[in-house]
């Protein structure tokens, strides 16, 4: 392999990408979450998505002749391979199963002729021996006879490289964030393993949020912001701050710029966050230590993954957690979310449509039914309070209220939610914890999937609830700039705890060095 | 005219054809010597008899526990209400309010074990519903035998013990709301009696749909994350709804044994869940959404089909593929309401 | 330490196997309550396996490839039925009939379950009520077919098959041609029990190709996508296609398994036999340990040989207890429901526990974390 080379033109998700790789080369990829990673590797991959969003422009090269995939399948054979975040393994076979799915060595046999190919049958001893290949190839121990189901995560990691490298005509590999479920241990080995391929004369792309592992591993590094490559540094020479500078680093100017001053905190603490612990998947949340002071506007930040998104899945009860939250210095009993809404949180889910909305029902009953069934809004009492009849009048009052409140563009209340835009299902989220008048908020992720237009909305009114009506919000988001643009403090989630909180004026330089964790600090 | 396509696509192609089929049997009926008076008679008698046990389907669908193949817990329950009611021998209108009643607390006690099972199979509600109405009758078959019954109308007159297979209600509820405010027009008869205690119920289903336990029974069915993260306790509701579901189980068999004159005992309740699925999956309900109007419509569309091709097709025809007819509309229905995308999330 | 260990082993195990060991203590509680013979029951027993074994095996292979139990095997024994059918009324005699019976079941049951795997396709995750359902709208089809279709569409003029009214098949048809043709080609005696050389030879064939076909690439497949439908996907196997040919396969086997199984009987009963084989061979595989999504050849026998001892033990045992042999009938029919239930609810709660204890694994391990 000479030289790749890959330019995308008139995406307004990645803008004029141009970069080149060498066989042999181990080149990093970092940005934050939204910069136009998954984007640019999906076009490497020729994934669905992007066809069925319109194909893309530029051009991809490989030895210099231009290509075009049609599948993730016509990206194997020309010898692209890729490992995922999510491990894709059956947890009921063997390594050594896994590592050659669907490309098991066979046996010829009389009776294929009659049945077809597939009735020949596995040759073990060859699936056995081509397994071992690959896990020598990758240089790390590995049992090829163990189950997948009963493997260390760092084994499953090697598992799945290993089937990607045991593709005979593998010359590239994508890697992404493959240490994030390791161990420290596990992770040393798997760069060893990288530095074992790329001698090999195999390529790898290896996007990661933990920095040293690209200085200690890579050959260059390309940062990547708003769909743009910023900049292409020699990972030899450049340092974890920079890096975290060019990752959050943006232009002054624009729309996003701030322009408001910090308003002064209140001495209340309203809540009060002590070693939180919340087991929601690919967001763990490990030991959390925050306090919230009444009336403020806290913003919660991090990366992908990290676990801030845990914070108020975990305190509402919609995953299993453990440690103190104190509301008012009253306990609130975890893991029951009507504890929390009994006594006024009120939490807008980052998961508008699995969790955040019925989306078979009415606006009005999106909007009215939380605010019912807690506290006995818009009924009808008759009997003596025996029969709560819903009161179809106060609930299409409030609906209505909201809907031009928050602009909700629809036909009437009485659209179905699932027929609304991401836009304005996110504003009738917001709309049903409105209803509630609850005394502290939590909104998570409000502007994901969304417009600019709907983005800029949502947030405005966010902070006039937050100025206006004097509620605490604590807003979770993995946009930096929407934080600084409406908070007042600023905490950074790493690791599943905060590693720190900053006044939202600070600069994004050093929000980034707290993204990037432990390393980060050590380096400032 | 992008109107009327769109109405008849949410009224879904194979209703339309049934309701055809329907029609094309009214018509046709004159012609081969049926009278339409009597078909609609008829039609509506089996209405009366057969409304209340697809109306049981509802509740458990409003939860998210899918099409109640448990039916025969119901029903189970509503015999036992029946025959403990022929035991203590009194007769006429009370024997009937008297079955209600007895039934009442047993269909209270299967529906609660059969919820709180229920709610440990998430996901497979059906095909387990299916098996635990099968087991149940199989049991009640034994019980039948062994129960110490003693009234001379319902044992084996032989051998004195053991209940009989069919028992005549003759006397004691026989036609008690077929009877009751009947209306006779030429050939067309309609029985006011069981239309109005069948509109008793619907009213009391439909109204609780609005209270707010209802409210939130339907969300819990809709989606169970929203009601859980609502503080919404979700095992709660479905165990209310599959107790509702099964009482009105109970209600429907003794209603339909007034309409038909006997009770049937061991297998007779077996396979009765399967024509009240699909009448109210004719009637337009899906998996997890189901309405009053889905009830009426359903079980007119299922039971006129089920009236009027036996009669039609014989005179026609002189063959009787009725049954044979019933079974593939039925279970047809059945096969196209779980193999649609839309309800494929449970 | 090691105390608690073998003690949750022993419960693990009585967990994992209690409705096979439900059956061992029902039979031995009969056993001697009916009062047969020894050599009466290992009789019965051997010609139970013989007639059943061929049925029970075709249902592994759907579970194999992930669609649980395949309740849609009934569509191979209406295909077996109409084969049968056919001979009957051609007279064709002995093992040639047999054979030409299943020449003409097997495109009938490729039809059938390539229609089966068609609709399970569309109802994923849901493949057992949906299967369920297809047996029995199918047996409203095979009805119209066999009652009205035979005789003026389709041509078969046998008074020993057709009703005297000219259409449609009699209720029961004596298989006098083929009766046990297979079993007495070659059978030796033991003891005073025949033993059918030739039948074993069969199962014993069918055993074999249910192994070896464990070992081919499509049964690697299917077990694949039996795991994991997207992983399988993402590696290039055509789920769909696979999983219909598990259908297509087991509904096959379940045909010929049909034609073995009247040919043993000797009768047919034209518009029953098929569906109360469906259920009788699901709940024998289930009463050997199978569950929904693990089965294996040593399930099949070990249940059939629990299921139909208690089969033929409760009717005499009812009559010695209660003076009733209705008791008894009744309640092999509530066991065989029963033990239905009682399979698919432990499966389901069992799925739950293993999810919910790794969840836990987790959250311990998390709270470790936070302490260090």
């Amino acid at each position: 392999m000479k030289n790749v080379s890959k330019d995308y033109n008139g995406n307004p998700v990645l803008k004029d990408v141009n970069f080149t790789l060498k066989a042999g080369e181990v080149l990093g990829l970092v940005g934050e979450n939204g910069a136009g990673k998954s984007t640019l590797m999906n076009i490497l991959f020729g994934m669905d998505v992007i066809h069925e969003t319109g194909g893309y422009g530029g051009k991809v090269l490989i030895d210099g002749k231009e290509v075009k995939f049609a599948s993730p399948l016509d990206a194997l054979k020309a010898g692209i391979g890729m490992v995922h975040q999510e491990f894709s393994l059956l947890p009921g076979f063997t390594a050594a199963e896994n590592i050659v799915l669907n490309r098991e060595p066979e046996n010829k046999s009389v009776l294929s002729l009659v049945f077809g190919k597939r009735a020949n049958t596995i040759d073990r001893k060859a699936l056995q021996k081509k397994a071992i290949e690959a896990i020598t190839k990758l240089g790390v121990s590995l049992d090829p006879n163990m189950l997948v189901s009963e493997m260390p995560v760092g084994h499953k990691q090697f598992t799945e490289i290993s089937r990607e490298i045991s593709k005979s005509s593998i010359r590239l590999l994508v890697l992404d964030e493959p240490t994030a479920v390791l161990s420290e241990k596990e992770a040393e080995m798997l760069l060893k393993a990288i530095r074992n391929l790329s001698a090999q004369g195999i390529s790898v792309i290896f996007i990661t949020h933990r920095l040293q592992e690209i200085i200690d591993v890579c050959n260059k590094v390309l940062v990547m912001r708003d769909g743009k490559i910023i900049s292409e540094l020699d990972a030899k020479k450049t340092s974890i701050s920079e890096m975290a500078r060019l990752m959050v680093g943006r232009e002054v100017g624009g729309p996003q710029v701030r322009t408001e001053e910090i308003r002064p905190l209140s001495d209340k603490i309203v809540l009060s966050i002590k070693n939180l612990w919340v087991d929601m998947p690919g967001e763990t949340v490990r030991n959390v230590n925050l306090d919230v002071h009444q009336g403020e506007f806290l913003g919660i930040g991090g990366l992908a993954g990290q676990g801030k998104i845990g914070i108020p899945n975990g305190i509402m009860g919609l995953y299993p957690a453990g440690g103190k939250v104190e509301l008012n210095g009253k306990a609130i009993a975890l893991n029951n979310p009507r504890a929390c809404l009994d006594s006024s949180l009120a939490f807008v889910s980052e998961d508008r449509r699995g969790v955040g909305l019925l989306l078979d029902e009415s606006l009005e009953w999106n909007v009215a039914f939380t605010a019912m069934q807690i506290q006995n809004k818009f009924l009808k009492q008759y009997l003596g309070g025996l029969i709560k009849w819903r009161d179809q009048a106060a609930i299409e009052e409030v609906t209505n209220k909201y809907i031009k409140q928050l602009q909700i563009k629809c036909t009437s209340s009485k659209q179905k939610a699932k027929e609304l835009s991401g836009g304005n299902q996110q504003k009738i989220c917001l709309a049903k914890s409105f209803a509630l008048q609850p005394k502290l908020l939590f909104v998570s992720e409000p502007t994901r999937g969304i417009d600019i237009g709907a983005k800029a909305l949502v947030l405005q009114a966010l902070k006039e609830y937050n100025r206006k009506n004097g509620v605490t919000i604590v807003m979770i988001s993995s946009e930096l700039e929407e934080l600084r643009q409406c908070c007042d403090r600023i905490a950074i989630v790493t690791d599943g705890a905060v590693s720190g909180i900053l006044p939202a004026t600070t600069p994004s330089e050093d929000f980034g060095m707290l993204m990037v964790g432990k390393t980060g600090k050590e380096a400032m | 005219m992008e109107k009327i396509k769109s109405a008849l696509r949410a009224f879904g192609l194979p209703r339309l054809i049934i309701a055809g089929f329907l029609l094309l049997l009214f018509i046709i009926a004159p012609f081969v010597g049926i009278g339409v008076g009597n078909g609609i008679t008829d039609t509506l008698a089996r209405f009366g008899m057969n409304s209340i046990m697809v109306l049981a389907m509802v509740p458990m669908i409003h939860s998210g526990c899918g099409l109640n193949f448990g039916l025969p817990l119901g029903i189970i329950s509503g015999l036992l209400g029946a025959t403990l009611s022929i035991q203590t021998g009194v007769t006429g209108p009370l024997s009937f309010i008297l079955a209600i009643i007895y039934s009442t607390p047993f269909a209270i006690i299967f529906g609660w074990g059969y919820g709180k099972l229920l709610n440990k199979v998430k996901g497979s509600e059906m095909m387990i519903a299916t098996y635990v109405g099968f087991s149940s009758v199989a049991f009640m078959s034994i019980m039948w035998l062994i129960l110490p019954y003693t009234s001379p109308t319902m044992v084996w007159g032989y051998s004195g013990s053991g209940l009989r297979t069919t028992i005549s209600t003759d006397g004691f509820y026989s036609h008690i709301l077929k009877n009751f405010l009947q209306i006779n027009i030429g050939s067309l008869s309609i029985s006011l009696g069981e239309i109005l205690f069948f509109a008793i119920f619907a009213f009391i289903i439909w109204a609780f749909l609005h209270t707010k336990t209802g409210t939130a029974m339907t969300a819990v069915g809709s989606n169970p994350v929203f009601a859980r993260a609502s503080g919404i306790n979700i095992d709660k509701q479905r165990t209310l709804s599959v107790i509702m579901s099964t009482w009105l189980g109970a209600l429907g068999i003794l209603c339909y044994q007034q309409g038909y004159g006997f009770i049937q005992l061991y297998q007779g309740p077996m396979y009765m869940a399967m024509p009240a699925v699909s009448a109210i999956l004719i009637g337009g309900a899906s998996v997890n959404k189901a309405s009053i109007v889905n009830v009426i419509i359903g079980t007119i569309l299922y039971q006129g089909i089920v009236t009027m091709t036996p009669s039609v097709m014989n005179n026609l025809i002189h063959t009787d593929m009725s049954e044979v007819l019933r079974i593939i509309v039925s279970n047809g229905m059945i096969l196209y309401a779980l193999t649609r995308k839309t309800g494929a999330s449970r | 330490m090691k105390k608690t260990v073998t003690n949750k082993d022993v419960r693990n195990f009585l967990a994992n196997n209690i409705v096979p060991i439900i059956f061992v203590v029902i039979c031995l509680i009969c056993i001697p309550i009916a009062g047969y013979s020894g050599q009466y029951l290992v009789g019965q027993i051997i010609t139970r396996i013989m007639r059943n074994s061929f049925l029970v095996l075709s249902l592994l292979i759907p579970i194999m490839a992930g669609m649980g139990l395949n309740f849609g095997m009934t569509l191979g024994a209406m295909a077996g039925q109409i084969g049968i059918i056919f001979i009957t009324a051609w007279n064709v005699v002995g093992i040639p009939g047999l054979l030409l019976a299943a020449i003409i079941a097997t495109p009938i049951a490729v039809l059938l379950g390539w229609f089966c795997g068609k609709m399970l396709n569309m109802a994923r995750g849901r493949e057992m009520i949906t299967s369920y359902m297809i047996s029995f709208f199918m047996n409203g089809v095979y009805q119209l077919v066999v009652l009205y279709g035979m005789g003026p569409v389709i041509p078969i003029h046998s008074d020993q098959v057709i009703l005297p009214r000219g259409y449609g098949v009699r209720n029961t048809i004596d298989l006098i041609n083929v009766r046990q043709s297979v079993d007495s080609y070659w059978q030796i005696t033991i003891g005073g029990v025949n033993i059918p050389i030739l039948t074993i030879i069969l199962i014993a064939l069918l055993c074999v190709v249910i192994v070896w076909f464990r070992k081919t690439k499509l049964g690697q497949d299917m077990r694949a996508v039996g795991q994991d439908l997207e992983v399988a996907k993402e590696a290039g196997i055509k789920v769909d296609r696979t999983r219909i040919l598990a259908i297509i396969i087991s509904t096959v086997f379940a045909a010929y398994g049909m034609i073995l199984y009247l040919s043993n009987m000797g009768t047919l009963n034209t518009y029953n036999s098929h569906s109360q084989i469906g259920m009788f061979s699901i709940a024998a595989l289930l009463v050997g340990g199978a569950s929904v999504s693990k089965a294996s050849i040593k399930n099949v026998f070990l249940g059939i040989i629990l299921f139909h001892l208690m089969f033929i033990l409760t009717p005499q045992a009812g009559r010695e207890l209660m003076g009733q042999a209705q008791i008894g009938e009744y309640f092999r029919v509530f066991v065989s429901y029963g033990v239905i239930t009682l399979a698919l609810v432990l499966y389901e709660i069992r799925t739950r526990r293993e999810k919910a204890e790794s969840a836990k694994q987790l959250a311990d391990m998390q709270k470790e974390g936070a302490r260090a």
